[in-house]
């Protein structure tokens, strides 16, 4: 079998987190790491067309990188002080002699510390998200620039930055402390699922979304339950976005203008990823350790069940929220809440929801106002809150929905037949 | 291992009459003690003040330094109190600035010195 550049490609994306992570632990140096794989496949580029793919890809490339990597350093004495840094990135990650944890404990795999490094707290949230795309994702620095809209050099020198960061400061290379655990993967989650919404609905730009990053937030996050199996909100988050993102096919029409969920063909919904999601969820969810990210895919999970809108399970759907917000007391919470309630209780019940929310500069609550305030024949309000959120929205596709709906609204009180 | 400086800022002026110093003092001698422990300390003390600070400048073409009356930069807060500890683990370093922050109420900013493979400017011990 011929091994073309494509399948080289993929195996680079598929293994960079492994191979970096290991050689990272090895050298003690991420720039070396990364320079050692890149070694590596360059090699492969060469060898593996000729002599065919190797049995373990992976194994390959790690003991290739070792290999060029020692070469280096023997090359270049300069590097003495890069090694330098190593025993400090060691020293880090001391073996705790009370229980012998580091060694027994749940690290298996080297990807797992370098997902707790690249999301440590100290590091930016931008610098979170770039560098776990990097080393963990196999992106280069073109391909995260690309998908966040940012020049190639602006990228370049914030993951310049990060990694300068990790070095100087002395942020470790490990999986956290039990104690700390629940919060460093609360950060984990939270850079994955912002990756993942960046992809679904891009923020800035005009395609409604740019695939990439939410296919590659659901490698990571399928990554992360590998490696964390026993982590329920891990679980969440992979159904949470495997949930919404079956139902990407029907979530715009043929001119690219978004469908909302209750007009949406839900024929076109991906039944292996809806069915994928649905068995996950209901795996998290026996657990009985409920987190923000099992609720909220438990909630799409109960609207992915229902024939259509109408036949949705809203009582489910609010006693969920009702949870949720037990958890993340937070106003959009309550404005997604008052979205069931309405379907639950009549859209003026919603409607007293929605005074107090502090959400005025939030395109989906006027989003869900106006349609509240249209379904109660107060068109001239709704026309107005429509309008509202089209300025609020910065993405193209979204805006011209919002303007078409704020245009039919004003319409339909011009034509008093139309009132309900 | 290597050196961080945890330092807190103060806003101006005498602390509000609600503020418990006994109470600071002694939550940051818990800190303190646990740093101790953990044989990572080495120095930690507050300072007086602003309006008690000088500001001195000093250039090549005139003979004597410029001495100013109050500090450096004029700002609402200023560098109020400092700790330094010796630590190779920036997770327990983030921890006790954590709880030197929640002690005071105030901001904290935990900062490496220069490491020890850059010549000149290692901390020194004496």
């Amino acid at each position: 079998m011929t091994v073309t550049s494509a399948d080289i490609a993929r195996v680079f994306r598929a293994e960079h987190g492994r191979a970096v992570s290991v050689l990272i632990r090895a050298l003690g140096d991420i720039d070396l790491a990364e320079d050692a794989v890149q070694d590596a496949f360059t090699v492969a580029v060469e060898r593996w067309p000729r002599d065919g793919m190797p049995p373990s890809p992976a194994g390959w490339i790690i003991t290739t990188a070792r290999r060029r990597a020692i070469d280096r350093l023997r090359r270049e004495s300069t590097r003495e002080a890069r090694q330098a840094e190593s025993v400090a990135l060691h020293a880090a990650d001391p073996v705790d002699p009370a229980d012998g944890r580091d060694e027994e404990g749940p690290v298996k795999d080297e990807r797992l510390r370098l997902v707790f490094t690249c999301c440590h707290p100290a590091l930016s949230r931008e610098a979170q998200v770039a560098l776990t795309l990097r080393l963990l994702g196999g992106l280069t620095t073109a391909e995260i620039a690309h998908a966040y809209l940012v020049p190639e050099p602006t990228m370049a020198q914030r993951i310049v930055r990060a990694k300068s960061k990790i070095r100087t400061a002395g942020i470790p290379y490990r999986v956290p402390r039990d104690e700390d655990l629940p919060a460093r993967l609360a950060s984990v989650l939270s850079v994955l699922y912002l990756v993942f919404t960046e992809g679904h609905t891009a923020s800035v730009g005009d395609d409604l979304d740019r695939p990439d990053l939410a296919a590659e937030a659901i490698r990571l996050a399928r990554q992360l339950v590998e490696l964390m199996p026993d982590e329920p909100e891990a679980v969440g988050l992979l159904a949470l976005m495997l949930l919404t993102q079956a139902r990407r096919p029907a979530r715009t029409d043929a001119v690219g203008d978004l469908v909302l969920l209750a007009d949406q063909d839900r024929s076109l919904w991906d039944p292996t990823l809806l069915a994928e999601g649905h068995a996950l969820v209901r795996a998290c969810l026996r657990r009985n350790a409920p987190g923000p990210y099992q609720l909220q895919a438990a909630i799409n999970a109960v609207h992915t069940d229902a024939t259509d809108a109408a036949h949705t399970d809203w009582s489910q759907v609010v006693a969920l929220y009702d949870q949720l917000l037990g958890l993340a007391p937070t106003d959009v919470v309550r404005l997604n809440r008052a979205v069931a309630v309405a379907e639950l209780d009549g859209p003026d019940v919603a409607l007293g929801l929605l005074d107090g929310l502090d959400l005025t500069a939030y395109a989906p609550f006027h989003v869900v106002r106006a349609e509240l305030l249209e379904r109660l024949g107060r068109r001239a309000e709704s026309t107005t809150a429509w309008e509202r959120a089209a300025q609020l929205s910065d993405n193209a596709a979204q805006a011209r929905h919002l303007r078409a709906r704020a245009a039919a609204a004003d319409e339909g009180q011009q034509d008093p037949g139309r009132a309900t | 291992m290597k050196t961080y400086l945890i330092s807190l800022f103060s806003p101006d002026g005498p602390p509000p009459a609600e503020v418990d110093l006994g109470r600071i003092m002694a939550d940051l001698e818990v800190v303190n003690a646990e740093i101790r422990a953990a044989g990572s300390w080495v120095f930690a003390g507050g300072l007086a003040d602003q309006a008690s600070a000088t500001t001195i400048r000093r250039s090549d073409n005139v003979a004597d330094a410029v001495l100013t009356d109050g500090p450096f930069i004029e700002a609402k807060e200023h560098l109020g109190g400092l700790t330094v500890v010796r630590s190779d683990d920036y997770d327990v370093v983030l921890g006790w600035a954590e709880r030197i922050a929640g002690a005071t109420g105030l901001p904290v900013e935990v900062r490496p010195f220069v490491d020890q493979d850059d010549p000149g400017q290692v901390p020194t011990d004496r």
